[in-house]
């Protein structure tokens, strides 16, 4: 192997990986530009939408119409949490907020435990998910172009319904400002419903390409994707859309170059380093790359 | 006149330490283990929750990586109160310097305070420049970092692997020698010059600035203080369970110690004390009843996960429905209740 091809062949893991962290990052920033809510929930949805997947494949049924109905469960779930645990808290403390969501997380994952046990399960993805293309030296795995393609659609069809449709405009004007979209008739509660379905959408797909890149599932498995794109989306600016992505590449190049230049001794402590540079980061940037840079005013 | 007000003052902190030691020496006699067990959970809880109220309840840095400092005291201490032999054993790579030590519990766990308060100053000079919701993800970061270096420090923490071994130092007496110093600490604080400094930096940052407040000077003071007492709660509790692993820091303890903090009230010291009696009394019962239990011909399985289910749905209710927590940030009056007591019964003496 070439430089040149070893260098591509890192590039397209660090485009993959951070895709799958975009689709997370989105999630999380389209409910906090509204809401100042941090959903640690999120990652969980993940989970739910790879278990739905999995027991409908053991029923019988083909991998994707199971995926479809586990991506569709996902979005109810995320619906169901908006309106049950969140809904109620319009209005309070962005801490009171956090502290929910870790509630719901919790809750989510011991239900898991209880329902299907808290040992791991193996996800059988379809053989698509698993080939591996050689393009001369180099050796592309299916799932990394499905994972890079998946997310360069589904961003630019996000793209479209932010910018184009009433309800992305009515969104980001929420974002803007919550009190003045309301003055301006447009509905709230919608606007937020709509974010965590789009949000939750993302992380059931998130989830799907996640449990085939991994090959197993378990109740905890949402923990570390929603704790890397909270990274990612603090990288971006929390609450800015287009942060959130740049900021989710960023942190997908950066954790391979880690691993590639980190001692081999070292290497084992890669996420201390990525956390070390968030930290890092925020102190000469403390909202982030996108973020708005505005102090508050007298 | 001035001799007797001064007595008076001391009136009610002696009667509650007097009421703590009654309460502490009849659970050291008669209570059984299993009870006496439970006294020395809350008494280290209240450490962890009192603590942590000192930075998010009084300063409003919400960390939630406290638990990343009890870590840090639990291993530190327990590497240095280890017996030799089993360090021959259990940590064969440690350097030399540290193979022979085998300290005594106090001076171990002041030391692992002293470091939990290094590694805060360290990480707080920068990490209390942010604000709100950025230092809660920070901090949480934070929380990463330690697990992962604990996971891979061979070394010093035999990595993922159970730490064991350690000395069963702690006693209910110990423990609560700690808990009622933290108590008073905090509440002095509170009450200070100083306390008033960081509620201040914490309502409202520009106008405590615009009063000379030095509002990261505050923050990171009541940081630093509070990782220390933080580090030696993790040291107690070190000495108390004997054997851990890095899984033991994370999130679930992270999250009980927080879900006591604000049920409590934050900013109120009485109600960390009573938000972590509610709690750990609670959880031990609906602890021992997901382990299944009959009630009359009906037999009720195990379900193992369902306290916490519990616990989390009455942790959002609480925020939910009484947002302040129990105390809403105001204190239990001691001497105000012991002054209206006096009162009616002179009342009653006149009539």
């Amino acid at each position: 192997m070439t430089s040149t091809e070893l260098l591509l062949q890192q590039l397209i893991n660090a485009v993959s990986i951070g895709s799958l962290y975009a689709l997370m990052a989105i999630g999380l920033a389209m409910v906090f530009g509204i809401l100042r809510l941090i959903n640690f929930a999120h990652g969980d949805l993940i989970m739910v939408g790879s278990y739905v997947t999995l027991l409908l494949m053991l029923l019988g049924l083909p991998f994707l119409l199971a995926a479809a109905a586990g991506v569709v469960a996902s979005t109810i779930a995320g619906l169901i949490m908006e309106r049950v645990a969140y809904r109620p808290l319009r209005g309070a403390h962005e801490i009171a907020m956090l502290l929910t969501s870790f509630s719901v997380t919790i809750f989510l994952e011991n239900l898991a435990i209880i329902l299907f046990r808290p040992t791991s399960r193996a996800f059988p993805a379809p053989a698509v998910l698993r080939s591996v293309i050689e393009i001369g030296q180099l050796r592309v795995a299916g799932l990394d172009l499905i994972a890079i393609i998946v997310a360069a659609v589904l961003l630019l069809g996000l793209t479209l319904f932010v910018r184009r449709t009433n309800v992305g405009i009515a969104m980001r004007a929420a974002s803007q400002d919550l009190l003045a979209a309301r003055l301006m008739g447009i509905n709230v509660n919608k606007v937020i419903a709509t974010a965590f379905a789009i949000g939750s959408f993302l992380a059931g797909v998130v989830g799907l390409l996640w449990s085939a890149r991994v090959g197993k599932i378990d109740p905890l498995m949402g923990f570390n994707p929603v704790l890397k794109a909270f990274v990612a989306s603090v990288i971006g600016g929390l609450g800015s859309l287009p942060g959130a992505v740049i900021g989710a590449y960023v942190l997908g190049g950066l954790e391979i170059l880690l691993q590639g230049l980190l001692p081999s001794a070292l290497t084992p402590y890669r996420d201390a380093f990525v956390f070390a540079i968030l930290i890092a980061l925020l102190l000469f940037r403390p909202n982030g790359i996108l973020g708005s840079t505005e102090r508050e005013k007298i | 006149m001035a001799m007797s007000t001064r007595l008076q003052r001391l009136i009610p902190p002696a009667v509650m330490i007097a009421a703590l030691a009654a309460i502490l020496g009849a659970t050291d006699l008669v209570a059984g283990d299993y009870l006496q067990r439970i006294v020395i959970i809350i008494g280290i809880n209240v450490i962890l929750v009192a603590s942590l109220n000192l930075s998010n309840g009084f300063t409003g840095v919400f960390s939630l990586g406290h638990v990343g400092f009890m870590a840090i005291g639990a291993y530190a201490a327990s590497i240095l109160t280890l017996p030799v032999h089993l360090k021959a054993v259990n940590l064969p790579d440690l350097p030399g310097w540290l193979q022979g030590v085998a300290m005594p519990f106090l001076p171990a766990t002041l030391i692992a305070g002293l470091i939990a308060m290094l590694v805060a100053f360290a990480v707080g000079l920068s990490l209390m420049r942010l604000n709100g919701a950025y230092i809660s993800v920070a901090t949480l970061g934070f929380l990463v970092i330690v697990q992962v270096v604990l996971v891979n420090w061979d070394q010093f923490t035999r990595g993922a692997r159970t730490f064991a071994g350690v000395p069963a130092y702690a006693t209910i007496w110990n423990v609560w020698i700690w808990a009622a110093l933290t108590v008073y600490v905090v509440w002095r604080i509170g009450a200070s010059a100083f306390g008033r400094d960081m509620r201040a930096a914490r309502d409202n940052e520009i106008a405590a600035l615009s009063l000379g407040v030095s509002v990261i000077r505050s923050r990171l003071l009541a940081f630093c203080m509070s990782a220390f007492l933080t580090g030696v709660a993790g040291s107690l509790w070190a000495h108390f369970i004997t054997s851990f692993s890095p899984k033991s820091f994370f999130f679930t303890q992270a999250f009980s110690i927080i879900t006591m903090l604000v049920i409590g009230g934050l900013g109120s010291v009485s109600g960390s004390v009573i938000g972590v009696f509610l709690i750990t009394v609670l959880s031990e019962l609906l602890r021992n009843a997901e382990r299944g239990f009959d009630i009359g011909a009906l037999h009720l399985p195990p379900i193992y996960g369902a306290s916490q289910i519990l616990m989390a749905v009455l942790f959002v209710l609480v925020i939910v429905f009484k947002p302040a927590g129990l105390m809403g940030g105001r204190e239990i009056d001691i001497r105000g209740i012991l002054r209206r007591i006096g009162a009616s019964r002179r009342g009653k003496g006149a009539a």
